[in-house]
């Protein structure tokens, strides 16, 4: 394993941040660690980084342990925090020479790591332009490019497209499957349930500084609910009577009037849709629309926390 | 190249480009203390190249006497170099000295001429003269006092001991004298003795052409000043100029601390503490950061004091040199101890302006010390910032030997030592 986190704890004050939080990456993985607000995400992040010192536990890398601030393992870190963490009075190229250079990183060494950098996050043209003149996804890309200019073995990805448009995500996307696929161990940290089910192909689930789930993508889904869900506007509101009868009908779990729309659980979508519709039209509710959705992450999660990310 | 070296010269680069590439902040840190240090510079008496002549007091003379001493009297104050006399009435007077115009008034009473010649001896009551002044301008008091006495007891006496001069009122004081209760024999004797002389003087023909036999009493010395400082004269700008760099590096330093509160803000503090970097590092290129900025514009303000308004170092070079890098240091953990105590960045930047504003007046930056009462000049020892202006004060116009630095830098530096301690010790390293 590149990374290992080993019974993680953490306190501040009365609070407990981290109970006991166990996981690792193998190098070349996309882990994705998922958890709601004050699930002890950005402390576990913020241990593995060296930035914040665990009351339990330790965190190796490449086999050394995360020590001191000036711990050789941490070269082998790279941070991409949620903020911007650039400094907008300086052009792009400069803010990455100045990144390297806090890596120890000078002279050709330093110039070509930077315009690899700028190349891989698709900047190249925009490197004396100074980053309060980028638009959100370029800040965005030259914030992780911040990050890469010492070649870190393991990158902490902190919400790394909070704000950012369909295209930069893409490329965001692209340049993080670049990086595992070069074998680099990527932990990635976000809300958006389609980004990990996009990128990762395990995941860690946390909540009150517990770890609630490690396993794969596949493995977590099949904690979600089986049945998937047909979902229908319809021209009127069906009675309690009507839910009854709808829920009663072969191969239909379930059934559920949210808003102006009625959702109807079942394991087996096309045997039950015509019973569904046949016995709406019976009593006399025509269909305007429909659609159907497969059991995803965000009901894994959903099931595992007993709340949604996005509540969260 | 060591890494921890590389990453030092980067950290320190980055805050030396950062502030120069900020245009707004540059012409504020460097423009402004020029611009204020040359006006109050101007306003204290400039470069000492040029007589700026002393500006003359007005003062208003009511003469409600009338007589030929009253006249010879407000004559003579008219001639002072440092009145501007007008004859007004008391009412007039009155209204001048209340609306400003005038910085004070002597009313000269009925019967004052003959009152003071009287008097002169103590025989009789002296007649009372009125000065109205403005309470606003307090030194005036004291002066108009000093210039009325000398001006008063030269015409008394120039009246007595001048040919031709008034004999009835030496008559009069004759009688009185022979009269006077509580004036020994002999003395009696002695003054009727020396008025009968003088009553002779005044009793013979003026010289021709109406010329004075005697000036009168006149103060008996003629006083002649001379600056005294180890450089070649004394040159305003040269304080000023120490006073405003120090306010203005000091905002500087503010502006350091405040600036790494931001970066807290902004998340760029977690980046630079997830590099392999210590402490030490991160610290010490601040200090060194924004030392290196405060020696670029103490450079830069002296240079153009230098050129433009002739401020000379007349001293050690070396001491100015010393207490320039003593006071950029302070600048620098100044600024660290506020990101160590601030919260958050608008809080941290209006309190810390006022206590910088509050240590540049106690060090002497906007008016020496020396104008303050004395228990305040005791308090102002314990300003770091009244150190630096005295120590840039004694290597430019006082012009001192290097030895002269010895105590400023050395309290500086001490000041220096504390700030960075609270530092070290208030600095909260695991909070973003």
């Amino acid at each position: 394993m590149e990374l290992v986190a080993e019974h993680l704890g953490k306190r501040f004050g009365t609070v407990e941040a981290l109970a006991d939080v166990s996981f690792g990456a193998a190098a070349g993985e996309v882990l994705g660690l998922l958890g709601p607000n004050g699930a002890g995400k950005s402390t576990a992040v913020g241990i593995i980084a060296g930035l914040v010192r665990p009351d339990r536990g330790s965190v190796r890398i490449g086999g050394d342990a995360i020590g001191t601030d000036a711990a050789p393992a941490k070269r082998r870190i790279g941070l991409v925090p949620q903020e911007i963490a650039l400094f907008d009075e300086l052009p792009a190229r400069m803010n990455l020479r100045f990144f390297g250079a806090l890596y120890g990183l000078s002279g050709r060494v330093l110039a070509a790591r930077v315009a690899e950098a700028l190349d891989l996050v698709q900047l190249s043209e925009r490197a004396g332009d100074l980053p309060r003149e980028f638009s959100g996804g370029m800040r965005r890309r030259l914030n992780i490019a911040a990050a890469l200019l010492h070649q870190p073995r393991l990158l902490l990805l902190d919400e790394p497209t909070v704000g950012v448009d369909p295209q930069s995500r893409n490329a965001i996307f692209g340049t993080i499957q670049a990086l595992a696929d070069a074998g680099r161990t990527v932990l990635y940290t976000t809300h958006y349930m389609e980004e990990v089910e996009r990128l990762c192909r395990r995941v860690v689930v946390i909540d009150h500084g517990r770890v609630l789930a490690d396993d794969t993508l596949e493995g977590l889904m099949a904690r979600a609910p089986t049945a998937s869900r047909l979902i229908l506007s319809l021209d009127a509101s069906p009675g309690p009577a009507a839910l009854a009868e709808l829920a009663a009908l072969p191969g239909v779990t379930g059934t559920e009037a949210v808003g102006g729309e009625l959702v109807v659980l079942a394991g087996d979508l096309g045997a039950a849709t015509p019973r569904v519709l046949e016995c709406l039209a019976a009593r006399g509710i025509r269909c305007q629309a429909l659609h159907s959705r497969r059991p995803n992450l965000e009901d894994a999660f959903l099931a595992l926390t007993g709340r949604t990310l996005r509540d969260a | 190249m060591n890494p921890n070296l590389v990453a030092f010269r980067a950290l320190v680069y980055r805050d030396v480009a950062t502030f120069l590439r900020d245009r707004r902040a540059l012409a504020v840190s460097l423009l402004t203390p020029i611009a204020i240090a040359a006006f109050f510079g101007f306003v204290f008496g400039g470069s000492g190249d040029r007589d700026t002549g002393i500006a003359k007091m007005p003062v208003g003379i009511v003469d409600l006497d009338r007589s030929a001493m009253s006249a010879a009297l407000v004559a003579d104050l008219a001639k002072d170099a440092a009145l501007e006399v007008e004859v007004v009435t008391e009412p007039v007077a009155r209204d001048k000295v209340k609306a400003g115009k005038l910085r004070a008034a002597l009313v000269l009473p009925a019967g004052f001429g003959a009152g003071a010649s009287r008097a002169l001896f103590g025989v009789t009551d002296k007649p009372d003269l009125q000065l109205l002044y403005d309470p606003s301008q307090s030194l005036v008091k004291p002066v108009l006092e000093g210039l009325v006495t000398q001006h008063v007891m030269q015409n008394v006496t120039r009246d007595l001991f001048s040919a031709g001069g008034s004999t009835a009122v030496t008559d009069d004081m004759l009688a009185r004298l022979r009269t006077a209760d509580g004036i020994a024999p002999d003395t009696r004797s002695d003054l009727i003795s020396l008025l009968q002389s003088a009553r002779r003087v005044q009793s013979r023909p003026p010289p021709p052409g109406g010329a004075q036999g005697t000036g009168g009493l006149t103060v008996p010395f003629t006083l002649k000043s001379e600056s005294v400082t180890s450089g070649p004269h004394y040159n305003a700008y040269a304080h000023s100029f120490a006073g405003m760099s120090v306010q203005f590096i000091l905002f500087m330093g503010i502006d350091a601390g405040v600036g790494l509160l931001l970066m807290r803000e902004l998340g760029v503090w977690r980046r630079l503490r997830a590099a392999p970097v210590s402490r030490a590092v991160l610290l010490g290129s601040r200090i060194v950061g924004t030392a290196t900025i405060a020696m670029l514009i103490l450079a830069f303000v002296y240079l153009v004091a230098m050129t433009v308004f002739s401020v000379r170092i007349s001293g050690s070079v070396a001491g100015f040199a010393a207490v320039a890098v003593a006071f950029a240091l302070l600048a620098a953990t100044t600024g660290l101890m506020i990101a160590a105590l601030g919260r958050s960045v608008p809080a941290t930047r209006g309190l810390s302006v006022l206590v910088v504003l509050m240590l540049v007046m106690l060090g002497g930056a906007w008016v020496p010390t020396f104008v303050f009462p004395e228990w305040l000049q005791h308090v102002s020892a314990f300003a770091p910032t009244r150190w630096a202006v005295d120590g840039l004060d004694a290597m430019t116009w006082r012009g001192l030997p290097a030895s002269a630095a010895v105590k400023p830098v050395a309290l500086l530096l001490l000041w220096s030592a504390g700030f960075l301690a609270i530092a070290l010790w208030r600095f909260d390293w695991d909070s973003d």
